[in-house]
């Protein structure tokens, strides 16, 4: 380990190093706005870090991380959501009862168990991002404690992630039990040279593996849990566990599926071209039924991945490029769309705003947060201006190109239900509101909320008719990956 | 640059209009009818400065333009104006105009967001007349999707939300299926020639085995006939426009209606020549279906607006049968039958519309008897029912007449089925007149006749019925350079060798 090597790793230590500050500041000093202060500060400092590291990438450092454009680009999204979702949650804290500082530092220990994951070239890193990430996403979650529902959704969180978690270790046990190693690079060479796929330790062992992922990912059939916890969780933290712990365990899995040649992965791709199929319908499906936004959002988040695992199965660059792309798109439409209910949940010092009658007239009595709420609703229905509509065009490429017809079938049925029920939401925000619903959220937007919102609206719409800057972006940054 | 502008002039008269909408009621109307002005200006200043030169029978561009968008997948922000565009763009302006004006008593709520919509459905219209590389046509194709659907669910009638969820999800569902299909073009295209590219004349040359043609051509076609309508893709069509607001049917009916035949015309066909052809004696029944069946069902409605929307089902079925009868004649008769049915139902939904606004009824069995009460919608209204079934001497006569001498050409058992359809819309338009105007009243509310400025509206359109009735030539000419260029696409085609 040298100065290069730590330079290489600079994000990742800046943000421990936020973490240890911000944790002594609250012992110390109790006082949200510093607190907040400081959580942001690192956070920016973070991304400037990224600089100096993208000049030395690609870089092994240890066994365990890998330094690459792919990580630092995935580590500057993981960066930048979590800068959103604090901006958004200030206000909302600020009305709540709990004492809001462990709420930042919760949020800074989960991004470094992200951001250690989208670098990891090990099992064994893998695992610990993954683990930091989870337990601090529990904290997360039930962090309201007194409230039934978040408790709830917390200990179902609890208990499925430590199930999953058993899962991946057996499947790694199991991989190593026949291959030796525990080095993605390593595995990929080992794999080019032996022939493993009537293995049934190595099949077995990668089964267990994706079924791990698979919670984490929430996709059919091992979605149950997303729509509970998204519920039950606050609304900031729901778009942490959508955008930053989904995005961060999909940037893994397409390390290590690019890493070691795709072939040598035997039924994985048609395996994972069924779940793709099945959360698309079964996500699309059931988000009709709800009238509660948080599992509206929560249901289409499991079709999108389902969407992003389309993506995902094209061959060659158009993979990467189509996920990554598609990655950024969800990350901000999602976050866009919890942070307005964040944001108007502000200034009820109880209850969230997530009841679909709640939002009635939004658009005439509040028509920036209306108008930017109909703006997430269209990109997540995949309509043009937005960025959601190139991330679908680069779904369906992705498909296309992988002649996988039944999933491109799927993925525009899926489209065409999704839009029942988005429509749905934008036909509330829409109408006239009841003279008796007018009080349900009277007070101000939190300024910081407010122009976060606006921020992400800007970006949705102006990435999405101008895209260039960013695919020029990620197509540097998938070269790198492809070449390794 | 000029094209550019053409699109972005209501754009950003929508914005103003939207924007100014918070002052005043007036304003937002006033904008956008002096940004369709602008607009009209700029067309006009195109055509005088080139139309001699490009509008002939060889078929040329009036002005094209070609920039970068998004250079990495090969997208580019190609638009291009020849003979067939102008035409359609011209009609877009004038309906635009028209229902501004037909809507300006009707809308009294949140005008300025009206007009942003009214507006960006226009720029989206223009656009898919325009575009000339699939992914930006695609992109504007769904564009317009989203301000109709605002203008349906928040300003129309009854049951807006159930047709204005049931008219997205019919048009954006068929649409993923073209998206489809333009993707996994340009990516055989790709593989082809090694340049990513969605470019109109590129991937016209596209060599296609016999099978993927015909399932890409499908994916076109399923998009454009749901549009058109074609008739098992029609139910959206009757909802959509019997709940729209005034405006928003005239855009609907006269429009958007268009963009699918416009589809057919520029980008099914040519892309897809072998593949269409095979299609045609599907395509033609549908047509002669759509004609009789459409009819048919406007006869039985008591609903004045459903009647005029079930007209259009029969109408554009014709323009579907000349489309794929394919030869010169009929295409003519179809461009001419797309633009007199953009004005005659344009300029029957704006005469219903005001009917409901005095009367609050659309209901042909509460009405009757009104010719005394209001002599000029009464004659208008006659006026344009006549249109409606082809009177010689109108617009409409001239398309449906050449596209029935064209199919005869070709399959003269459809044209002689076809023809079935000019009897059966006899009886309807004048069972509408009789219903409506004649007969005993039923109502007693007290009624206003047309105002000077509906009067305004009504007589322009019937100079343009009766102007392209009698003296359709220029409309040829400038329609035969654009069915020269569809040709010449067409024909790059080199001769399918297997599948890619």
């Amino acid at each position: 380990m040298n100065g290069h090597d730590l330079t290489a790793i600079l994000p990742l230590i800046v943000l421990g190093g936020t973490v240890t500050i911000v944790m002594l500041t609250i012992a110390f000093c109790r006082n949200h706005r510093l607190t907040a202060l400081l959580s942001v500060l690192g956070l920016i400092l973070c991304l400037i870090a990224i600089w100096p590291a993208s000049d030395l990438a690609p870089r092994q450092v240890t066994p365990l991380f890998v330094i690459d454009r792919y990580a630092l680009f995935y580590m500057g999204l993981i960066f930048a959501a979590s800068i959103a979702i604090l901006l958004l949650s200030y206000g909302y804290l600020a009305a709540r009862r709990e004492r809001p500082e462990e709420f930042y530092l919760l949020v800074l220990a989960a991004t470094l168990g992200a951001v250690a994951l989208v670098a990891s070239d090990h099992f064994a890193s893998f695992f610990l991002g993954l683990e930091t990430l989870s337990i601090s996403l529990l904290g997360l979650i039930a962090y309201p404690r007194d409230h039934e529902k978040s408790l709830e959704a917390g200990v179902k969180y609890l208990i499925l992630a430590g199930i999953s978690s058993a899962f991946l270790l057996f499947g790694m046990a199991l991989v190593y039990a026949r291959l030796g190693s525990m080095e993605f690079v390593r595995i990929a060479t080992l794999l080019s040279t032996v022939d493993v796929s009537p293995d049934l330790y190595w099949l077995t062992g990668l089964a267990l593996i994706f079924t791990g992922i698979g919670f984490k990912l929430s996709v059919v059939p091992f979605h149950m849990w997303a729509p509970d916890v998204y519920e039950g969780a606050p609304a900031p933290v729901a778009a942490f566990v959508a955008v930053v712990s989904k995005g961060a365990m999909f940037a893994l899995l397409l390390r290590y599926f690019v890493t070691a040649a795709a072939d040598s992965f035997g039924p994985a791709p048609m395996m994972i071209e069924i779940v793709a199929v099945a959360s698309i319908l079964v996500g699309n499906l059931l988000a009709l039924l709800q009238t509660n936004i948080k599992r509206i959002l929560a249901y289409s988040s499991i079709a999108h991945l389902g969407y992003l695992l389309v993506a995902f199965l094209a061959g060659g660059a158009l993979r990467i490029e189509a996920v990554t792309y598609y990655l950024v798109a969800y990350a901000v439409m999602t976050v866009g769309a919890f942070g307005i209910i964040t944001v108007l949940s502000a200034s009820s010092a109880d209850a969230e705003i997530e009841d679909l009658d709640a939002y009635r007239g939004l658009i005439w009595r509040r028509p920036w947060l209306g108008g930017a709420f109909v703006a997430m609703l269209l990109s997540l229905a995949g309509i043009p201006l937005t960025m959601g509509f190139i991330g679908k065009f680069y779904a369906i490429a992705a498909g296309v190109s992988a002649t996988m017809w039944p999933a491109v079938i799927a993925l525009i049925v899926g489209s065409i239900i999704g839009l029942f029920y988005y429509l749905r939401v934008i036909v509330a925000i829409c109408t006239p509101a009841p003279e008796s619903a007018t009080t349900a959220y009277g007070g101000a937007v939190p300024i910081v909320g407010g122009a976060t919102l606006a921020a992400l609206t800007l970006m949705l719409i102006g990435l999405g008719v101008y895209p260039t800057p960013l695919v020029h972006l990620i197509q540097v940054t998938a070269a790198q990956m492809t070449v390794r | 640059m000029i094209l550019i502008w053409l699109i972005l002039t209501p754009l950003i008269g929508g914005l103003l209009a939207g924007f100014s909408g918070r002052r005043n009621n007036a304003l937002p109307r006033w904008l956008s009818l002096g940004c369709l002005a602008i607009d009209l200006a700029l067309l006009l200043v195109l055509c005088a400065t080139h139309y001699g030169a490009a509008i002939t029978p060889n078929g040329t561009w009036l002005a094209q333009i070609d920039l970068p968008w998004i250079p990495q997948l090969g997208i580019r922000l190609h638009l291009g104006l020849d003979g067939l565009s102008l035409l359609l763009i011209l009609l877009t302006l004038g309906l635009g105009v028209m229902s501004i004006i037909a809507s300006w008593s009707e809308i009294t709520e949140r005008v300025g967001f009206f007009h942003f919509n009214l507006m960006l459905t226009l720029a989206g219209v223009i656009g898919v007349f325009l575009a000339l590389d699939l992914f930006l046509f695609f992109f504007f194709w769904e564009l317009m999707l989203v301000p109709m659907y605002f203008l349906i669910a928040v300003w129309g009638h009854e049951r807006r939300i159930y047709a204005a969820i049931k008219f997205f999800l019919f048009t954006q569902g068929s649409g993923l299926l073209m998206f489809a299909a333009i993707v996994a073009l340009a990516l055989i295209n790709y593989r082809q020639t090694g340049i990513l590219t969605f470019d109109y004349f590129a991937l016209a040359k596209t060599q296609l085995g016999s099978t993927t043609q015909m399932w890409l051509m499908l994916g076109f076609f399923i998009a454009f006939a749901v549009k058109l309508p074609v008739v098992p893709f029609h139910t959206w069509l009757a909802d959509a426009h019997t709940e729209a607001p005034t405006a928003g049917s005239v855009i609907l009916a006269g429009l958007l209606l268009k963009t699918g035949a416009y589809g057919l015309l520029r980008f099914a066909v040519p892309l897809f020549p072998a593949a269409s052809a095979a299609f045609a004696p599907v395509a033609m029944t549908l047509g002669v279906i759509g004609i009789l069946y459409g009819a048919m069902l406007a006869f039985a409605q008591d609903d004045m607006k459903r009647l005029v929307a079930y007209t259009s089902v029969s109408h554009l079925g014709f323009v579907l049968l000349g489309i794929y009868a394919g030869n010169a004649l009929a295409l003519q008769g179809a461009i001419v039958q797309m633009l007199a049915h953009g004005l005659s139902t344009g300029a029957l939904f704006i005469l219903v519309g005001a009917l409901q606004e005095k009367l609050h009824t659309r209901d042909m069995r509460q009405l009757g008897g009104l010719w005394s009460a209001v002599p000029r919608i009464g004659a208008i209204g006659l006026f344009f029912a006549i249109a409606s079934l082809a009177l010689p001497g109108l617009g409409n006569f001239v398309g449906e007449f050449l596209v029935l001498l064209g199919t005869y050409r070709v399959a003269s058992g459809f044209a002689i089925a076809a023809t079935l359809g000019l009897v059966v819309s006899t009886i309807y338009a004048l069972s509408f007149v009789q219903r409506v105007f004649h007969g005993e009243r039923r109502t007693s509310a007290a009624l206003t006749d047309f105002s000077s400025r509906h009067m305004l509206v009504m007589a322009t359109m019937i100079v343009a019925l009766v102007w392209l009735g009698c003296y359709p030539q220029p409309v040829f000419d400038a329609a035969s350079s654009g069915l020269a260029n569809l040709q010449r696409v067409a024909s790059e085609h080199l001769p399918a060798s297997g599948e890619p």
